[in-house]
């Protein structure tokens, strides 16, 4: 990985040094013309995205990927994936190595402005948090003045953690390492008493323990975290495309669909919002440049955003997060999917 | 059919005329490097600027926002732009490179010369360290020392205690550290007057042995003059009560120890790693520097009465320098390079801080990649400048 970022950077240099000017054909035509979909990905955190033994792809984010290659392609499978470490991952992007960034990824107006970057959608709203050993007695973030934290380089996370203790006139030690892994490891050695990162992220991380009872996640909430896809400014077919996998998925938990009852449902329903969403009424497909049965195909190959949430970080899976801030709308969440119409 | 040998130069055009043909085409080529380079910096501008990335190095005026656990410049979080943070980082390098370079050399040397001792142990002891260093990889090296050696140190509250006021533990070595007050000023002053004297006794010593062959302790004399002359002034005063230094003693906290100096792990390891790596190469470049000395100069400083150890410094050495030399500079650029593998370990060097965090805060790939390897590049050519001056005040001087 080390290598990686050179490689990326030095090659982002370059590209941008010796391409021609004027993209000639737009994201969508080069997936298709590739026939598969390139995934940015996180390189291994539980639940998110992580390879299991067989290198088959599974997680929270893997299944927006694949959702997305089943709108385009019709096939869940038509996707590879790149595992990206956080301070690798926009520069990937820009460079045009992926398509597109499903690595939880915080939204700022940095990133959006300056990088050359596009957030089309939330699909995780987060923040941050400290995992500390029971051993230390500790019960509140702020009593970790003078504490060693390990903490991953090149993300929100970083800067939250400076912010953090400034405010509350506390001092620390940060360690800061490229990877989400060697900081985890680093913090379960003893090198640093807590380790700090998204909640979601700290939940996945403590399962690498030994027994993950012994570590707790600390109350506070440090930051906001709204995490999302990212894609590179510019190409708004593709940022509509992306934006529209995500509200596809919360309108079919909305309107119940789901990956089992999605084929029935298309056959028989009369529920004009539900006719919509599968494509028996409208062309609303065909707007965003894909098939009218995008959405029938990402609900019934992959599933709608509850579905993945249960199945991959839910209450029931390993990670065992609650929906939270991630609830729908209608259940007091932030999840709100736009109409199709 | 009667031919006319020519001896006048032939009258050929200009296009066959080597002198000005070699000048177009020099010419030609510089028009072209030229030209791309132009157009690589006009082309990056305008593809930045359509896929609108910021360019331009304002970002070093920033607030940095992050922070930095080895500073030896005063850094903080609240304080800082990226200048500072891309300051603390190229500190961290070349205090790394230095250091590493210094033990590295001592590591080399001893070991190249333990290899052709005559005693059997210490000669394969030195080939086994040579030859099992040498061919395994530095990141692995590297990750063996933080991981698998310094990581199994015991937590900070089980500190071990190595001497009063140093704590040993996995997060580093504590130290006292030292608070300097008005009147330390005589200390440095004590270890200036040390260095004059032991310079001119030196000269001295050199200058009695050339008329009279008479030896004189010149090691222990400067060791004295340096160590004890500062030493024995600080005593005098603190007799008297006067107190030039006083030390913060590391104090067990909740989590750290805190207070004094602290000597990080990632620091230990990366020093640790690279010194001993490029030492195996140094050891083989100085084996092979001593075996390029003709066995006859051993055999005449030994006729004429020199013990071994005389021999090897006087005779030896000297000699075996000039072939020492240049593959000792390519070995102390490598080290300085390697440095760079701190990213691996947690080492907040030049790489890790600024083609990591800033790269990724600002988003600035171009500017950050450009300005890292002229960092890199100034650093090796500065180094290549010395050693050079240095190889061409030992090369044998031929009259």
């Amino acid at each position: 990985m080390k290598k990686a970022l050179s490689t990326i950077a030095f090659g982002f240099a370059a590209t941008v040094a010796f391409t021609g000017v004027a993209a000639a054909q737009t994201t969508l035509e080069q997936v298709r013309e590739r026939g598969e979909l390139i995934c940015g990905s996180n390189p291994g955190l539980a639940g998110f995205g992580v390879p299991d033994a067989q290198g088959n792809w599974t997680g929270f984010d893997v299944d927006y990927c694949r959702a997305t290659a089943a709108a385009i392609f019709g096939d869940p499978n038509a996707v590879s994936f790149i595992p990206l470490s956080a301070k690798d991952r926009f520069t990937a992007l820009q460079a045009g190595e992926i398509d597109v960034l499903f690595r939880n990824s915080t939204s700022t107006i940095t990133r959006d402005t300056s990088l050359g970057l596009d957030f089309p959608g939330i699909n995780y709203y987060d923040g941050q948090g400290f995992l500390v050993s029971t051993e230390l007695g500790v019960t509140s973030a702020l009593e970790l003045d003078g504490a060693s934290v390990c903490v991953q380089q090149g993300t929100t996370t970083e800067l939250n953690l400076a912010d953090y203790f400034r405010r509350n006139n506390m001092d620390y030690e940060p360690v800061t390492f490229a990877q989400s892994v060697e900081a985890v490891e680093a913090y379960l050695s003893g090198r640093c008493d807590a380790f700090t990162t998204d909640a979601s992220g700290l939940a996945s991380e403590r399962l690498r323990a030994p027994t993950p009872s012994d570590h707790i996640i600390l109350p506070e909430i440090i930051s906001k975290e709204p995490l999302g896809p990212v894609v590179r400014h510019g190409d708004n077919q593709w940022a509509d495309i992306i934006r529209w996998v995500h509200y596809a998925m919360l309108e079919a938990e909305e309107y119940g669909i789901t990956s089992e009852n999605a084929a029935e449902l298309r056959d028989t329903s009369e529920a004009p919002g539900i006719r919509r969403i599968l494509g028996t009424e409208g062309n609303f497909g065909e707007m965003l440049g894909l098939g009218n049965d995008w959405a029938f195909n990402i609900i019934s190959m992959v599933g709608n955003y509850g579905e993945v949430f249960d199945r991959n970080i839910g209450e029931g899976s390993p990670v065992g997060l609650s929906r939270g801030l991630n609830a729908l709308y209608t259940d007091g969440g932030l999840q709100y999917g736009h109409p199709i119409r | 059919m009667a031919s006319v040998v020519d001896q006048a130069p032939p009258r050929t055009s200009l296009i066959y005329d080597p002198k000005v043909r070699g000048f177009f085409f020099q010419g030609v080529l510089v028009l072209v490097i030229g030209w791309l380079a132009y157009e690589a910096v006009t082309n990056a501008i305008e593809n930045l600027r359509a896929a609108r990335i910021a360019s331009g190095f304002g970002f070093f005026g920033e607030a940095a926002g992050f922070d930095i656990n080895q500073a030896f410049i005063p850094y903080s979080s609240a304080s800082s732009t990226y200048f500072d943070a891309f300051m603390v980082g190229l500190l961290n390098t070349l205090v790394v490179a230095a250091i590493g370079i210094v033990l590295a050399t001592i590591i080399g040397f001893a070991a190249g010369i333990a290899r052709l001792s005559k005693n059997f142990i210490l000669a394969k002891v030195a080939a086994t360290y040579v030859e099992l260093i040498r061919n395994l990889p530095l990141l692995l090296q590297l990750l063996f020392w933080y991981n698998a050696v310094l990581a199994t140190l015991p937590a900070a509250r089980d500190a071990i205690p190595l001497g009063p006021g140093i704590y040993l533990s996995v997060r580093g070595l504590s130290m006292p550290a030292p608070i300097y007050h008005w009147d330390a000023f005589v200390i440095p002053l004590a270890f200036a007057i040390g260095l004059v004297a032991s310079i001119v006794i030196r000269r001295w010593a050199k200058a009695r042995q050339a008329a009279t062959g008479e030896q004189f302790p010149v090691g222990w004399t400067t060791f004295g003059l340096l160590v004890g002359l500062p030493a024995l002034v600080w005593g005098v005063l603190a007799l008297f009560g006067a107190n030039p230094i006083s030390f913060d003693v590391p104090e067990q906290g909740r989590f750290n120890l805190t207070g004094g100096m602290q000597l990080y792990p990632e620091f230990v390891a990366l020093v640790l790693g690279l010194s001993v790596y490029t030492g195996a190469f140094i050891a083989e470049v100085v084996r092979a520097g001593i075996l390029a000395v003709s066995r006859g100069q051993t055999e005449a400083a030994s006729s004429l009465g020199l013990k071994p150890g005389q021999t090897m410094r006087f005779v030896v050495i000297p000699q075996a320098m000039r072939v020492i030399v240049p593959p000792l500079t390519s070995q102390y650029l490598n080290l300085t390079k390697n440095s760079s593998l701190a990213v691996a370990i947690a080492y907040p060097d030049l790489v890790q801080v600024f083609m990591g965090t800033v790269l990724n805060q600002t988003g600035q790939a171009v500017e950050v990649v450009t300005i890292t390897m002229l960092v890199y590049l100034t650093i090796s050519l500065v180094t290549s400048f010395f050693m050079n001056m240095y190889n061409q005040r030992i090369a044998l001087v031929e009259r």
